[in-house]
């Protein structure tokens, strides 16, 4: 994407967020105070007003999830966000929504945790995000931006994929990413028309009742609608895949990180090669559905793996269960607020590496 | 061209509107820019940080880990973050608040921001004095650009500001120029 | 043959899952006739809650969504700022709205926000078996509070409409019951003032209707009516608390 200079603004990821979402057609949203994602919720507040849109400052996390919900059933395009704890209290809402096969982008800006933890930068949400952090068998479709113009860009696109699959889409950035400020242009077209919902709540104006519930209490009705929803995010794992793959080819090592840590570890490909070392980088951009086939073909020739996260191992579970063992996962992480630097990362990557090569004459398999 | 630029201070000393409006103009002279507050523990206690880095290339990690250049604007904030500097940085002292033996191997600018912009009437344009003064070594951008964004900051009710914002950096500007310097690395 | 009477045709003709005695079926029935009178079926948005109630939708005819537990005021929010030319009401139970959900409830009547809360107040959880609801009378016994609701151990019963009134955005506010055909004539009458409110753009309405849970009473239904008659309008006093037409407003 090469564009004009004069149609850049600098702004931070959380305003380019919110400005993306209003872009996208999005004219309802709901949200409550919380740092270290304010940006949005100010911006939304002078936005909206602006553009015919509706702003509330909810009440709690758990009234705007659910005001989301109204939203949404009456066919709107809808947003909220919040960080951490907010998010935890959304999580009920949040199965409900996918329950009911309700479209809304949730964006979390991650912070420190847990408990109140604190505002720094985190990527520990990520199993709560994936794996679903509420009850039942739901999935949401999860993007990790990793600059403010892929913030911009991915949540335009998460209204699509919403409407799309019927499904909650999140955004998962982190406090370095939301309060951080990059050039950003917003040059998909501003979407003014959007088709009308069949299934959405109206008014049964000279047509059969909708109903949007999840609610399945005759035998067997549940288990025939998971069987359904489940087909829905098969579907979703085969079409939906993204992520980003950077000198991979005869990579020593190859790297894998998102978000924040992703643009870390290309900082490290680069110090790297300057001292010798063939570094890649696999970055997954949809954490859900996870670029498991990309990771599984790379470790038929890739030697070993390193994953830098934000936490304590999160998403290295995923890389290991999609290369199935072929070849050794090692992990690097800080938590509770730490970023970790391109100097640490390299020194891992130089404890690691001589051991590869030593072992290349020997079996070696670490799950 | 990639500069990795701390600026760091008292929060209210104005370093998140130097290091903006910096980001900005160095957007509109077509450079890559990264423009972020820190949150490590290296800032608790009433200290504000600032990452910019202005790149004619790509900008990966946007952390800065080691500064090209570090602005300190207080002595308790310098403190903290010296230790980010290498041996070839630069560093810019507010020599009004802060009062430290030269460290090693640096380029040392010592510019008396605070006193200069109290001269002018406004202590808070301290941070225009230190702009005026780093762009001057530095040339990182035009300095008309850099003019234009501030003026686009000081609108309506701020708009008396940009005068005396502009005479800070001024002030800065000259203060370099006429050799009011500095501290050259010892060997 | 002239028809002289017929069910609405806004309600279902199915099988009620509703407990013999149970108020939820009249009341339900009431916004049916009102639907069909005025002939809003095609405009008007229900809200269900979690609790006896939840299966509100498979007895009206109109378009609905489920809700989280306690939270239908602000999905009728979220709703009505779609649609602010519908009707939208939320239908409550008294643990969904005075227990978990008594924030939402005190929110959306802060914000005036432009819906109508049918709150159908019968002093019990009914769905989970009978357990103490914050509206549950004193001395009544359930199967939390099995030797009856005691102030000092328990609590004193939450009265909504009393607590609401303090409420400057509050348009309508009016307790009602259905404990014989004149009271059922009157709680159709407000449930019709609070769509009137809503259609008016005067703000929040909410109609509270005293109901008989036979079952976790452990009384007939004749005497579960009588119970609201002598007992429970003691603590519940009917009358209206809030009225934008006589406030001028």
């Amino acid at each position: 994407m090469k564009s004009s200079l004069h149609n850049k603004q600098l702004m931070t990821g959380n305003e380019a967020a919110a400005e993306a979402a209003i872009q996208a057609g999005c004219r309802f949203y709901y949200g409550y105070p919380i740092t270290p994602q304010n940006e949005i919720i100010n911006h939304m507040a002078m936005r909206m007003p602006q553009v015919g849109g509706t702003f509330i400052q909810a009440e709690s996390e758990i009234a705007a999830i659910n005001m989301l919900h109204g939203s949404a059933a009456a066919g709107a395009r809808v947003m909220t966000s919040s960080s951490g704890p907010g998010i935890s209290l959304k999580q009920e809402g949040i199965s409900y929504l996918a329950g009911s096969e309700l479209p809304c982008v949730i964006v979390n800006v991650q912070r420190g945790g847990p408990g109140l933890g604190d505002i720094s930068p985190s990527q520990a949400d990520y199993f709560q995000a994936v794996k679903g952090g509420g009850h039942g068998d739901y999935r949401m479709i999860v993007l990790a931006p990793s600059s403010v113009q892929e913030i911009a860009d991915l949540v335009y696109d998460a209204f699509d994929l919403a409407d799309k699959y019927r499904n909650p889409v999140m955004i998962l950035g982190d406090a370095q990413l939301g309060q951080m400020m990059e050039p950003v242009e917003f040059y998909k077209p501003a979407k003014t028309y959007l088709p009308p919902k069949k299934w959405a709540l109206t008014g049964a104006d000279g047509r059969p009742k909708n109903v949007i519930k999840s609610f399945y209490p005759v035998k067997g009705e549940l288990e025939k609608f998971n069987r359904r929803l489940q087909k829905k995010y098969r579907k979703i794992e085969e079409t939906e895949v993204r992520y980003e793959e950077i000198n991979t080819k005869d990579a020593d090592l190859v790297l894998v990180a998102y978000g924040t840590c992703a643009r870390i570890s290309r900082e490290v490909m680069n110090k790297a090669s300057k001292i010798g070392y063939r570094i890649g980088l696999l970055r997954p951009i949809t954490l859900w559905p996870f670029p498991k086939d990309a990771l599984r073909r790379l470790s038929q020739r890739v030697r070993t793996f390193m994953v830098v996260e934000m936490s304590a191992g999160q998403m290295v579970e995923d890389v290991k269960l999609s290369i199935l063992g072929r070849c050794p996962v090692h992990f690097y992480g800080r938590m509770g607020g730490g970023v970790p630097s391109t100097n640490e990362i390299i020194n891992n990557i130089l404890e690691v590496l001589p051991k590869i090569n030593a072992a290349d004459s020997v079996e070696m398999i670490e799950i | 061209m990639t500069e990795k630029i701390m600026l760091v201070g008292y929060g209210g000393q104005g370093m998140m509107l130097f290091g903006r409006l910096l980001a900005q103009a160095a957007m509109l002279d077509g450079k890559y820019v990264t423009f972020f507050p820190s949150y490590g523990t290296e800032v608790r206690g009433g200290s504000a940080c600032y990452h910019l880095i202005v790149s004619t290339g790509e900008i990966y990690s946007p952390v800065v880990e080691e500064a090209d250049t570090l602005i300190a604007m207080n002595q308790p904030s310098y403190i903290k973050l010296k230790d980010f500097m290498k041996p070839d940085s630069l560093l810019l002292l507010n020599s009004s608040m802060v009062n430290v033996e030269d460290p090693p191997q640096v380029k040392v600018y010592r510019i008396p921001a605070t006193e200069i912009a109290n001269e002018l009437g406004n202590v808070v344009a301290s941070n225009m004095v230190m702009m005026g003064a780093y762009n001057y070594i530095k040339e990182i951008i035009p300095t008309h650009l850099f003019l234009n964004c501030l003026e686009n900051a000081l609108r309506g009710k701020k708009a008396a500001l940009y005068e005396i914002n502009k005479l800070a950096l001024e002030r800065g500007e000259n203060y370099v120029r006429n050799g009011n310097l500095i501290s050259l690395p010892a060997e | 043959m002239e028809t002289l009477y017929a069910p609405p045709k806004t309600l279902h003709r199915v099988a009620t899952h509703y407990c013999p005695g149970c108020g939820h079926g009249i009341v339900q029935r009431l916004i049916a006739e009102i639907i069909d009178e005025w002939d809003i079926r095609g405009k008007t948005i229900g809200i269900a809650p979690v609790g006896c109630a939840v299966l509100a939708y498979n007895y009206l005819d109109i378009d609905m969504s489920e809700a989280a537990h306690g939270r239908p005021p602000a999905v009728a929010t979220g709703i009505k700022r779609v649609h602010p030319d519908n009707i939208v009401f939320a239908y409550q139970g008294d643990g969904d709205l005075a227990a978990i959900g008594l924030a939402e409830t005190i929110h959306t009547a802060a914000r005036g926000e432009n819906i109508t809360v049918i709150f159908v107040n019968n002093a019990v959880y009914g769905m989970t078996n009978g357990q103490m609801a914050p509206t549950t009378l004193l001395d009544q016994k359930t199967t939390t509070c099995p030797e009856g609701r005691s102030a000092d151990e328990h609590g004193s019963p939450l009265r909504i409409c009393e607590l609401l009134a303090t409420i400057d955005r509050c348009s309508y506010l009016t307790r009602v019951s259905v404990t014989n055909p004149r009271n059922v004539q009157k709680t159709k009458a407000a449930i019709k003032k609070g769509f009137r409110t809503q259609m008016g753009k005067k703000g929040f309405s909410l109609i509270e209707v005293l109901s008989p849970c036979p079952v976790y009473w452990r009384m007939s239904p004749i005497d579960s009516m009588r119970f609201i008659d002598d007992e429970m309008s003691r603590t519940y006093p009917l009358g209206t608390f809030k009225d934008w037409e006589k406030e001028g407003s």
